[in-house]
């Protein structure tokens, strides 16, 4: 056998380790470039400018789009992260078979295909005479929002040593005073995980919010799917780039409270 | 006597909003889709009327030409095709990636490793539409790529690379990478290395070691990562709507636009059960070969 | 007020896949208030179920438990004037040393700052004065388990249990820790039901002792009295260290090693259920008039004990101590003559 033999090298991965990661990365960091770009022309480089976060800035449908969306995005994250909470506590007095068809019904939104959902929504929409708009994407991203809040909340409640609960109960504390002063505070990392997740799934949709919206209710990523559409310009890239900003913000945090949940 | 019920258990009702919500939202939906798919085209405008007909699962094959005759219609099979293949390479092109990608990752220093994941997952996070449309920067005719390939003077003309079938799988790929990486990576992480280092002492060969000690226990992380990549694959409709272009058309756009553009709701929902109906077998499959059913740790 | 009285307690799991296993097999046990008593076994024995019996955090199947005259297992726990102190301590990890003291006292309905006098009264009890803003992962083991007492005791209860309270310290803490329990218990003159495996900690502790064994209780008494006179093979196996012989009878004599005894010096020979002779290692003396001659087959240096292995002349082995200091040590092939002092039938 060869000399200094090391199971744990394998020539070649690290390389396309760092390939894939330059993959992943490169096309975001081209956006975030050229989003500075003075030139009309999007990607011919005429040096640095901050004129089109100006204009983003400027127009008042990108505002509108933005604050819908993050109207959007929170109410849907705090409907999403209650009923997320109280589907976990109530899946633990459930037996096998009864939380198995829970957990199947909670994550039936990660597996139907984006698009089937969108139209199945809008024909039952339509069908109960519910008007296009906040209240129907409401519900929408409500329903999405939902698998991605629980399962930060399920994975910390399973972590929970139930002496806590024990301890608390021997202290004297009711149901709910130890629902109160234990469960909840005990939870707070992976609720504020989870909700952080609801917020950027919300804010990622394109599919179900164009069909949803109607005509006159515009998420910021349907107006940016229409500026798209409408022929590339460098305002695209600068409302991209604060996009990103703002995914990656929020993605570090909710990593931060992954963590925080792990080590405690 | 006190309640026998264990201390820090929820009472059963609090999941009853939730399960309650979403019976509604998202099973109403889907019961009403089911329905359409058997139901005929409305005669003027939007929906659909109310008597039963095949025609929407019929149109999926067959063409009625004006003249009355029918024949057998190739143009939906080729998109439903088209739509099949291109998730399969995107699968076997991720899962090549990721396999060797998670080994590596799951044998660095703790430290870098957590760094790694953020990495992966920071993509996995970020706006799809972004994401998608970083790529019509890169690949439009005088994108950066054909920038650089004109300007070095390799090619007089920019080259074809937006709007083809490669384009919509590049797209696909970069968008579900990280929905390979990160379950074979939570397999390799769980993976004792010393495993291996022992299977050596053993008197293993290095192949050896990586076909009967580390495989069996990425399994279960491959098995994940193949259904959450082959699943919204199938269904993509991003990718191949803003790089493919008309040119490279999947069933989830043939679907959108049954609602959107050409509206015809019946041909929608058939495509849609079909759709539903390949999902659930990817998803029945994954279930039987993954002997324990490991939950992908997506969320960090 | 606080003695305790448990009267024909059973309790029963049963396996998810069918089966059942008899965590307390009819107990019945009076402890007296202001008692340092210890529920010892070996894992899995049904002791600490007892304690969460008495706890409230499993109901008995049948049985009553009573507290200083008072039906006490019909009380949901957070009426009874009972507290635990649990393995590896349960102490809330989100609130700091004084909210987690407090914790208890605020559930009786009393405001969080009307607390702080008793908060700081108990940590001067278990010595952490200066440590009420830490929080608990901040904390060593031992100051851990000082947080888990003070949180127990700042209820004021008639009992408190202690699951294996020191089970998570090492060695040497533990010794201290267990003197620091006796003087704390004798201080407050609360009741304290405390559950180890660790006979030594048992011998320390106890006031008096229960042993246990498959949910049922084998013997209780003084650790005097379950050290020197052991009730049954079990017990004397499970106490201390004990050499056990066959008991063979021979009317009125007792054969021991091949040598017949006559039967009165033997202590409980008599006992129709006696199945086992026993004897001490300390018990067994280097006597040139002894009935047994032996053979040194080892010789151990232990500190201050040295420890041997004799072997008789019908082949059985005996241990034997005797004090390091001992003039005389025998060396190891040496053939010498024995003697067994307090040699006791015992049943199984």
């Amino acid at each position: 056998m060869a000399r200094g033999f090391d199971i744990r090298r394998f020539p070649g991965f690290a390389g396309a380790s760092w390939a894939v990661l330059a993959f992943l990365y490169l096309p975001l960091v081209s956006v975030v470039v050229y989003s500075f770009n003075a030139n009309r022309l999007v990607t011919q480089w005429a040096g640095f400018s901050w004129k089109w976060y100006g204009e983003v800035a400027r127009r008042p449908e990108i505002r509108d789009a933005l604050s819908l969306s993050l109207r959007l995005a929170a109410t849907a994250t705090i409907f999403a992260t209650l009923l997320a909470l109280g589907g976990a506590l109530g899946l633990t007095a459930m037996n096998r078979r009864g939380s198995g068809l829970a957990l199947a019904l909670i994550g039936a939104p990660l597996v139907i295909p984006e698009v089937v959902s969108a139209i199945a929504t809008l024909a039952f929409f339509v069908l109960i005479d519910l008007p296009l708009g906040f209240n129907a994407l409401l519900l929408a991203h409500t329903a999405f929002c939902i698998p991605f809040a629980l399962l930060p909340i399920r994975a910390r409640l399973n972590e929970i040593d139930h002496r806590m609960f024990e301890a608390a109960v021997d202290l004297g504390a009711s149901r709910w005073m130890t629902l109160r002063r234990v469960t909840l505070p005990l939870l707070g990392p992976g609720i504020m995980s989870g909700a952080l997740l609801s917020f950027i799934i919300s804010l990622d949709d394109y599919l179900i919010s164009a069909f949803l919206g109607g005509p006159s209710t515009t998420t910021l990523p349907v107006f940016i799917f229409g500026m798209i559409r409408n022929g590339i310009t460098p305002a695209v890239n600068a409302l991209s780039t604060l996009l990103l900003i703002l995914s990656v913000v929020i993605t570090s945090f909710s990593y931060y409270f992954g963590q925080k949940r792990r080590l405690s | 006597m006190t309640s026998q019920s264990f201390p820090g258990r929820g009472p059963r009702w609090a999941s009853a909003p939730a399960l309650a919500f979403l019976v509604v939202i998202v099973g109403g939906p889907l019961i009403l889709i089911f329905l359409y798919s058997w139901l005929s085209r409305a005669r003027f405008g939007v929906g659909i009327s109310w008597t039963i007909s095949t025609d929407g699962y019929r149109k999926v094959f067959i063409e009625d030409a004006l003249d009355g005759t029918t024949r057998l219609n190739a143009q939906y099979l080729r998109i439903i095709g088209n739509s099949l293949l291109l998730a399969a390479i995107t699968t076997v092109a991720t899962l090549v990636v990721a396999i060797p990608m998670s080994i590596w990752m799951a044998t660095r220093a703790a430290r870098f490793r957590s760094l790694l994941v953020l990495a992966v997952t920071i993509p996995f996070w970020t706006n799809t539409l972004v994401r998608t449309y970083a790529w019509m920067l890169i690949l439009r005719d005088n994108g950066i790529v054909n920038n650089r390939l004109v300007g070095w003077g390799i090619f007089d003309q920019p080259v074809k690379l937006l709007y083809t079938n490669t384009s919509t799988l590049i797209g696909l790929v970069y968008t579900f990478l990280p929905f390979m990486v990160l379950p074979i990576y939570s397999s390799a992480e769980r993976f004792d290395f010393r495993l291996a280092e022992a299977a050596v002492d053993l008197g293993a060969r290095k192949r050896q070691v990586v076909a009967r000690v580390i495989w069996p226990n990425l399994r279960s992380g491959v098995i994940a990562g193949v259904a959450l990549v082959l699943v919204p694959a199938t269904g993509a409709f991003l990718q191949p709507e803003l790089l493919g272009g008309g040119k490279s058309l999947m069933i989830g756009n043939l679907i959108q636009q049954q609602f959107a553009a050409s509206r015809n709701w019946p041909f929608g929902a058939a495509l849609s059960i079909m759709l539903l109906l390949v999902v659930g077998i990817v998803l029945v499959i994954s279930r039987l070969v993954g002997h324990r059913s490991t939950a992908p740790s997506l969320v960090a | 007020m606080g003695n305790l009285s448990i009267r024909s307690v059973s309790k029963q799991f049963r396996a998810p896949h069918g089966g059942a296993t008899l965590a307390l097999d009819d107990v019945s046990l009076e402890i007296a208030a202001n008692e340092c008593f210890v529920l010892l076994g070996p894992s899995g024995c049904g002791k600490t179920t007892l304690l969460r019996c008495i706890a409230g955090l499993e109901n008995p199947d049948s049985g009553e438990i009573w507290l200083s005259g008072e039906r006490l297992d019909t009380e949901p726990p957070f009426r009874r004037k009972v507290n635990t102190v649990f393995q590896s301590y349960a102490l809330f990890p989100h609130l700091n040393v004084a909210d987690n003291i407090a914790f208890g006292l605020e559930m009786d309905g009393r405001k969080r700052r009307d607390c702080d006098a008793a908060v700081s009264e108990m940590l001067r009890l278990v010595n952490l004065e200066g440590m009420d803003k830490r929080v608990p992962n901040q904390l060593s083991g031992g100051q851990q388990q000082r947080v888990a007492l003070a949180r127990a005791l700042a209820k004021q209860p008639d009992v408190l249990l202690l699951d294996e309270p020191l089970a998570a310290l090492d060695l040497k803490l533990r010794r201290s820790m267990q003197f620091e329990l006796k003087a704390l218990q004798a201080r407050t003159g609360i009741t304290f039901v405390f559950v180890t495996h660790d006979q030594d900690e048992a011998l320390a502790l106890g006031d008096r002792i229960a042993v246990f064994s498959e949910g049922t209780i084998r013997q209780v008494g003084t650790p005097r009295q379950i050290y020197d006179e052991p009730a049954s093979r079990f017990v004397a196996d499970f106490i201390g260290e004990t050499n056990v012989l066959p008991l063979i009878r021979h009317g009125d004599a007792v054969e021991v090693a091949g040598q017949l005894q006559p039967a009165s010096s033997v202590i409980g020979a008599t006992d129709s259920d006696a199945v086992a002779l026993c004897v001490r290692p300390e018990n067994v003396r280097i006597d040139p008039a002894g009935a047994l001659s032996a053979t040194v087959s080892s010789a151990a240096f232990l500190g201050s004990i040295m420890h041997y292995s004799l072997t008789l002349g019908d082949g059985t082995m005996l241990r034997m101590n005797l004090a390091a200091d001992a003039t005389e040590q025998p060396t190891v092939g040496s053939s010498l003559h024995v003697s067994l002092r307090h040699l006791r039938a015992v049943g199984p």
